[in-house]
């Protein structure tokens, strides 16, 4: 810190730079911090497949099999009809988790992001950053889910590899919102309890994931018509192996996503702004 | 630098329409007890908070239209640490300095210099939420300064620290200026403001009570020297009546008395003449603490 070291800001900073890679930086801090966790990150995201595998597609399944003998579940065996639910699943809980608890950390815990927004980056830039990150480790972990399921013969990695995409863009969709509604939640215990219980666990039961969704009561349907992890789930089944559907409900399904994503979106830059300029 | 700057919250006015202008290379203070509109006036600076109105150029801009290219050259100290708690030393540094757009080999030797700086060499690879809190404080301040800015701006920088701590800082703080650093600090603590501010603007309720440099403050609004004595708390306010006439101005606080003179040990002398003895006596030079005391009836650590 001698004398003769300072240059001074306006030297040092290119503000051009700053301004125009703000996102970059972000995305860039994000993924540096999940590096610390990179080993457990990778143990769960290679055990959570094997374990789900093991107790539902061939435990359970071997039950469901035997009751539906050479008919199948949707015209296919057990652990055929529930891979693509899987993945939609982790690829929705892995997205969504990147997005809420750093969320909830930068603006409450931490208040991180209120440092990050006393540099040059904006809270828009924020919000991306940390989504776009969010999207990389959720690639990450969808790739390996999708390799798993193949060595346990749950799919055709040849034929299905579109389900990669059509879970990750689910994922995306609703984790706009997520972010959104994180940076908008004031009480972050009540969020988190809301999100775990009467979000997850209904969305999880109740989106046509372990049984096709016409087998339940008709009022139950509603939550999976709702569910972005039916959504997902239909055109990872229609992907994956043929799963009959009309491109009216193909057309309804992107639909309904891209809106998620849109208002997602525009709500958490409006969230961050204001939370940000408080 | 600011005209009228205002800023209103729904049934609360913050800041009312206060007038200042700081120097490049200047140290200047907010002085103020909690509440006064210190914090609120630094975030407008920092270009983090919308004014509801009146005018502000910082580094010749407006910070709500060039909020991103003004805060490229602040270095932000917030009254609450936000460092990431899960990251190391080192790498809330790194990634504080990437968020400017600096390069990495940049960031690489300032960091060294930085940790040198803040004396967290050794620490460099310890989570922070292992820090204590003046490393915390010491670890905040390094991270303002990777962009070198031009404005380094401190929101309560000491509060809470203990003493040792709290010189550290003042030392580290005390080079910048020297360095020729712009300091904008708020403090509620008088020492502090007496130590690094060249210029202090005494704040209460959003408004300007006084604005100059200490010595002048203290000159303007208070005598050389001060007088406190005790008489024991329910006796203090029926003697205050008749001390008035041996001093300048005579302040009568809930556990002591304070009077004003020139030259205090005479006032003793001259109370002690007219029979009266306190339980204890104390001859002190005028302080900061006097001159807020004097502008707004109210002491500032409350």
């Amino acid at each position: 810190m001698a004398e003769s070291t300072r240059k001074g800001s306006l030297e040092i900073v290119d503000v051009k730079r700053a301004l125009r890679f703000g996102t970059v930086f972000v995305i860039e801090a994000r993924l540096r911090t999940m590096a610390h966790w990179f080993w457990s990150l990778l143990t769960s995201s290679l055990l959570n497949p094997f374990f789900y595998l093991m107790s539902l597609g061939i435990g359970v399944g071997t039950f469901v099999n035997s009751r539906v003998g050479s008919v199948g579940v949707d015209g296919v065996k057990y652990i055929v009809f529930l891979a693509p639910a899987l993945l939609s699943a982790v690829a929705i809980q892995d997205f969504m988790g990147e997005v809420t608890f750093p969320v909830l950390q930068g603006f409450k815990w931490h208040r991180t992001f209120f440092a990050m927004n006393a540099t040059p980056i904006t809270g828009r830039q924020i919000a991306l950053g940390t989504y776009f990150a969010s999207m990389a480790r959720t690639i990450g972990s969808v790739v390996i889910y999708f390799g798993v399921l193949s060595v346990f013969g749950a799919i055709n990695p040849a034929s299905s590899w579109p389900m990669i995409f059509t879970s990750l863009y689910a994922a995306s969709c609703f984790s706009a919102l997520m972010m959104a509604a994180a940076a908008a939640a004031k009480n972050d215990d009540l969020f988190l309890n809301v999100m775990g219980r009467l979000l997850i666990m209904p969305l999880f039961l109740f989106s046509g994931t372990f049984y096709p969704l016409n087998s339940i009561p008709a009022p139950l349907r509603i939550i999976g018509w709702i569910s972005p992890l039916w959504h997902s789930t239909e055109l990872g089944r229609w992907v994956s192996y043929g799963h009959e559907i009309s491109p009216a409900m193909i057309f309804i399904h992107f639909a309904f996503l891209s809106i998620l994503l849109v208002v997602g979106l525009l709500w958490a830059f409006n969230r961050f702004e204001y939370r940000l300029s408080k | 630098m600011a005209k009228g700057l205002t800023k209103k919250y729904l049934d609360f006015v913050a800041v009312n329409g206060i007038d200042f202008a700081v120097r490049r290379g200047e140290s200047f203070g907010f002085l103020g007890p909690n509440g006064a509109g210190k914090s609120t006036t630094m975030r407008i600076i920092a270009a983090t908070l919308t004014r509801s109105s009146g005018e502000i150029k910082i580094l010749g801009k407006d910070p709500e239209l060039s909020g991103p290219e003004i805060r490229a050259h602040l270095g932000v100290v917030p009254q609450q640490d936000n460092l990431d708690e899960a990251l190391t030393v080192y790498d809330n540094l790194y990634i504080y300095g990437r968020y400017f757009g600096l390069s990495r080999k940049y960031i690489r030797t300032k960091i060294e210099e930085l940790l040198e700086f803040a004396q967290l060499t050794e620490k460099r690879d310890a989570k922070v939420e292992a820090l204590s809190g003046g490393m915390k404080r010491r670890l905040t301040i390094a991270r303002a300064l990777i962009n070198e800015p031009e404005i380094l701006m401190l929101d309560e920088p000491t509060t809470g620290l203990d003493p040792q701590a709290r010189h550290i800082l003042w030392d580290r703080l005390f080079r910048l200026k020297e360095q020729g650093v712009t300091l904008l600090i708020t403090t509620h603590y008088m020492d502090e403001a007496e130590q690094l501010c060249d210029r202090l603007m005494v704040m209460d309720k959003g408004s300007i009570m006084a604005e100059d440099s200490p010595s002048e403050l203290i000159k303007k609004y208070s005598t050389k020297e001060v007088l406190e004595v005790r008489f024991g708390s329910d006796r203090n306010s029926e003697i205050s009546n008749q001390l008035h006439n041996l001093c300048e101005r005579i302040e009568l606080l809930p556990d002591r008395i304070l009077l004003y003179a020139d030259d205090a040990e005479k006032v003793l002398e001259e109370i002690r003449k007219a029979g009266m003895h306190p339980l204890t006596s104390l001859v002190r030079r005028s302080s900061l603490e006097d001159v807020f005391l004097r502008l707004t009836g109210r002491s500032l650590v409350e």
